[in-house]
C-alpha cells in the first residue's frame, strides 16, 4: 500500500497532520492551564471583594473603633461597630467545639489505627465519613431541638439559645474530620518503628503515645488546624442554636452571635446594596478570613518544621 | 563457656530475691496492661459517642418528621399553614442548582486536576497553584457566599438566581473535585503512560484514552462527595440573599416549541432544601419544626445516599483494580 503512495505527498500530509496535532495539543494544554489558574483567580477575587467593600466600611468606621468598641449594633439607630462581641462568640463556640472534637477525634484515631481489629475499622471508618457528610443545617436542628432540651435538664438555667449546645454539636460534627486525618497520619508511620517499640517490650498504648504520635506530629497538627478552621467558619449550627444577638461574653451558657451568624442574620434581611449594613458583612467576612488564614499559616509552618521523612 | 558461667551466676544471684523481682516486674507489666485495656475502653466509648449521636440525630428526625412525609409533602409549595406546606419548590430548586454546580465544577475541577498532575512544569507558579488549592479548601463556606454576593449577584448582575447559587456552590466544591482527580490520576502506574507514548500517542491522547477512563471511578467518587456537600450547604445560599418563601416553580427547561430548551430558569428566583429547612427551624411554632424535621430527613437521606454511593464505589475500586 505505502509503496504506491507518492512519497513527497505523504511527507507533506504527515507534516501538516502533525502540525494540526501540535496545535490541538497546545490548545488543550492552555484550556487545562486556564482551569487550573482559575483557582488563583477565585482566591484573588475573594480577597479583592472583601478588601474592597471593607475599605469603604473603614472610611466610615475607624479601625480603632472596630477593634476596641465593645458593642456591635450596626443596624440600630445608635450604631456601634465593635467586632469584639462577634469575635468573642466565635472564640467561645469554637473553644467548646474543639474541647469535644480534638480529644475525642484523637482518641478515636488512635483506637482505630493502633487498637481496633480490621473488621471494626472497616465498619467505623465509612460510618464516620457518613457522619461528616450530614448537612450542617441538620446539625443545627439537632442542637436546637435535641441537645438544648437535654442540657436544660442538667442545667435548668440554660436559655433556649446557647453557645454551649451549639459548640457541643459542632464538636461532634468536627470529630470525623479530625479523626480521619489524624488516623491517616498515624497509619503513614512505618511499621518498623512500631515493631522496634514492641520489641523493647512497650505496650500498644505506650507505642501509640510515645512512638507513633510524635512521628505523625505534622499530620496530626494539620488535622487539628483543619478542625479549628472548620469550627471558626461554621455557620448554620451557631446561627440556629446560639441565637443571633451580639453579646460580649466568655460564658458558654449564654446566647451570643458569632461572626458567621451575624452575616447570616444580615443576609436574611433585605439590606440595600452599597449601604453601611451591607459593607459590615464584608468587614466581618474579612475578619473571619484573616482568622482562618492565621491558623492555616500556623499549620503550614508546623507541617514544614516537624515533618518526619522516612 | 564464659557466657554460661555468667548466666549461672546471674541465676544464682536472682534466686536470692527471685520472688521480689518477679513480683515487681509483674506489677509493672500488669499496670501497663491495665493502661492498655483502659485506653481501649476509652476508644470504644469515644467511638460510641459519635455513633450514638448519629443515631439520636436520625431517630429524633425520624420520630418528628415521619408523620409529615407523604406524597403531598413533595408536591405542595411552602405555605403559611404548616400542615399543608411542602417542599416542591425546594427540591426542584435543589435539582436545578445542582445541575449548574455539576456542569461548572466537573469540567473545571477535572481539567485543573489533569493539568496539575500531568502537564504542570515544576516551577514556582505550579507550587503557588498547589498551595492555593489547599488554601481554598480551608476557606469557610460563608466566605464563598460573600464572594458570590459581591461578584455574581451585583458585579456581574446575575441577581439572586439559580445561576448565582449554582456558581457559588461550584466554586466551593472545586477543591474537592481537583484533589479527587489528582489522587485518582496519580495512582495510575507510569507504565501505562509510557506504553501510550511508546505507541506514538500525544499527551492529550494518553490522558483522554487512558488516564481519564482508568481514573473515572475515583474522579466520580470525588464528584459525588462534592455534590453531596453542595446539596447540604446553606450558608453561601443564604448570603446571596435567596428568598425563603417561593410558592412557584422556575420556568421549565424544556419548552413546547422550537428550540425545545430554554435557559430562562437560570435567572429565576429559587429556594433549596436546606434553606427551606432553616426557614422552618427558625419559626417558633412547633408545627413548622415538624416540617423542618421532615425536610431534614429528606435532605439527610439524599446526602447519605450520595456519600454511601461514593464509599461503595471506592470500596469496589480498591477491590477490583490491581495494577
Amino acid at each position: 500500500m505505502s509503496d504506491k503512495v507518492d512519497k513527497n505527498k505523504n511527507y507533506a500530509g504527515r507534516l501538516s497532520y502533525s502540525y494540526r496535532r501540535n496545535l490541538r495539543e497546545r490548545l488543550i494544554e492552555s484550556v487545562l492551564f486556564l482551569s487550573a489558574a482559575l483557582s488563583v483567580v477565585i482566591m484573588l477575587s475573594i480577597v479583592v471583594m472583601l478588601v474592597k467593600e471593607s475599605f469603604v466600611f473603614f472610611q466610615y468606621v475607624s479601625l480603632w473603633d472596630f477593634l476596641t468598641d465593645t458593642q456591635w449594633t450596626p443596624l440600630f439607630d445608635d450604631a456601634h461597630y465593635g467586632i469584639l462581641p462577634l469575635v468573642a462568640g466565635t472564640v467561645v463556640s469554637s473553644a467548646v467545639a474543639l474541647l469535644v472534637a480534638l480529644p475525642l477525634g484523637t482518641i478515636i484515631a488512635i483506637y482505630l489505627s493502633e487498637f481496633a481489629p480490621f473488621s471494626v475499622r472497616e465498619i467505623a471508618k465509612p460510618f464516620l465519613e457518613l457522619l461528616g457528610g450530614i448537612p450542617t443545617v441538620v446539625y443545627g436542628y439537632f442542637a436546637l431541638l435535641f441537645v438544648t432540651p437535654l442540657l436544660q435538664m442538667l442545667f435548668p438555667t440554660l436559655p433556649g439559645f446557647s453557645l454551649l449546645s451549639a459548640g457541643l454539636v459542632m464538636g461532634i460534627m468536627i470529630i470525623p474530620y479530625v479523626s480521619s486525618m489524624t488516623e491517616d497520619a498515624m497509619r503513614a508511620v512505618p511499621m518498623h518503628l512500631r515493631e522496634g517499640s514492641y520489641a523493647m517490650g512497650a505496650t500498644r498504648f505506650q507505642t501509640a503515645i510515645r512512638v507513633v504520635m510524635p512521628a505523625a506530629f505534622s499530620g496530626i497538627a494539620a488535622a487539628y488546624i483543619l478542625g479549628i478552621s472548620r469550627a471558626v467558619g461554621e455557620t448554620m449550627v451557631v446561627a440556629i442554636a446560639a441565637g443571633m444577638q451580639p453579646n460580649l461574653t466568655w460564658n458558654p451558657m449564654e446566647p451570643a452571635a458569632t461572626i458567621t451568624a451575624y452575616i447570616v442574620q444580615v443576609s436574611l434581611g433585605d439590606l440595600p446594596h452599597g449601604s453601611i449594613g451591607y459593607q459590615t458583612i464584608f468587614a466581618a467576612g474579612l475578619t473571619l478570613l484573616l482568622m482562618t488564614l492565621v491558623f492555616n499559616i500556623i499549620g503550614h509552618v508546623l507541617r514544614k518544621r516537624y515533618r518526619e521523612i522516612y | 563457656m564464659y557466657c554460661a558461667n555468667v548466666t549461672v551466676k546471674f541465676i544464682d544471684n536472682s534466686i536470692m530475691n527471685k520472688t521480689d523481682e518477679l513480683n515487681k516486674l509483674r506489677r509493672i507489666i500488669g499496670l501497663h496492661k491495665r493502661w492498655d485495656f483502659l485506653f481501649m475502653i476509652t476508644g470504644i466509648i469515644a467511638l460510641m459517642i459519635a455513633i450514638l449521636t448519629f443515631i439520636a440525630l436520625f431517630a429524633q428526625m425520624l420520630i418528628d418528621g415521619m408523620p409529615r412525609l407523604s406524597w403531598d409533602f413533595f408536591t405542595s409549595f411552602p405555605s403559611r399553614r404548616p400542615e399543608s406546606a411542602g417542599i416542591l419548590s425546594a427540591w426542584v430548586g435543589t435539582t436545578l442548582v445542582m445541575l449548574v454546580t455539576a456542569a461548572t465544577a466537573v469540567p473545571l475541577g477535572v481539567g485543573a486536576g489533569v493539568y496539575l498532575e500531568e502537564y504542570a512544569p515544576k516551577n514556582i507558579f505550579t507550587e503557588i497553584l498547589e498551595i492555593n488549592v489547599t488554601n481554598l479548601a480551608g476557606v469557610p463556606s460563608i466566605i464563598y457566599g460573600l464572594l458570590a454576593l459581591g461578584l455574581f449577584v451585583y458585579q456581574l448582575g446575575l441577581g439572586q438566581s439559580i445561576l448565582s447559587a449554582g456558581l457559588a456552590l461550584a466554586l466551593l466544591i472545586l477543591p474537592v473535585v481537583i484533589v479527587a482527580t489528582r489522587e485518582a490520576i496519580r495512582s495510575i502506574p507510569v507504565a501505562i503512560r509510557e506504553g501510550a507514548y511508546a505507541l506514538g500517542a500525544t499527551k492529550w491522547q494518553t490522558v483522554y484514552d487512558h488516564l481519564l477512563p482508568y481514573s473515572s471511578a475515583g474522579i466520580l467518587t470525588g464528584i459525588i462527595i462534592g455534590l453531596a456537600r453542595a446539596i447540604g450547604e446553606t450558608a453561601p445560599i443564604i448570603t446571596i440573599g435567596a428568598l425563603t418563601f417561593i410558592a412557584f416553580l422556575p420556568p421549565s427547561p424544556i419548552t413546547e416549541g422550537f428550540p425545545y430548551i430554554s435557559f430562562e430558569w437560570l435567572t429565576a428566583p429559587f429556594t433549596v432544601m436546606p434553606i427551606q429547612m432553616f426557614n422552618w427551624v427558625s419559626r417558633p411554632e412547633e408545627a413548622f419544626q415538624l416540617n423542618a424535621a421532615a425536610a431534614g430527613l429528606v435532605l439527610v437521606v439524599m446526602t447519605l445516599t450520595m456519600n454511601g454511593l461514593a464509599i461503595y464505589l471506592r470500596y469496589r475500586m480498591r477491590k477490583n483494580i490491581k495494577w
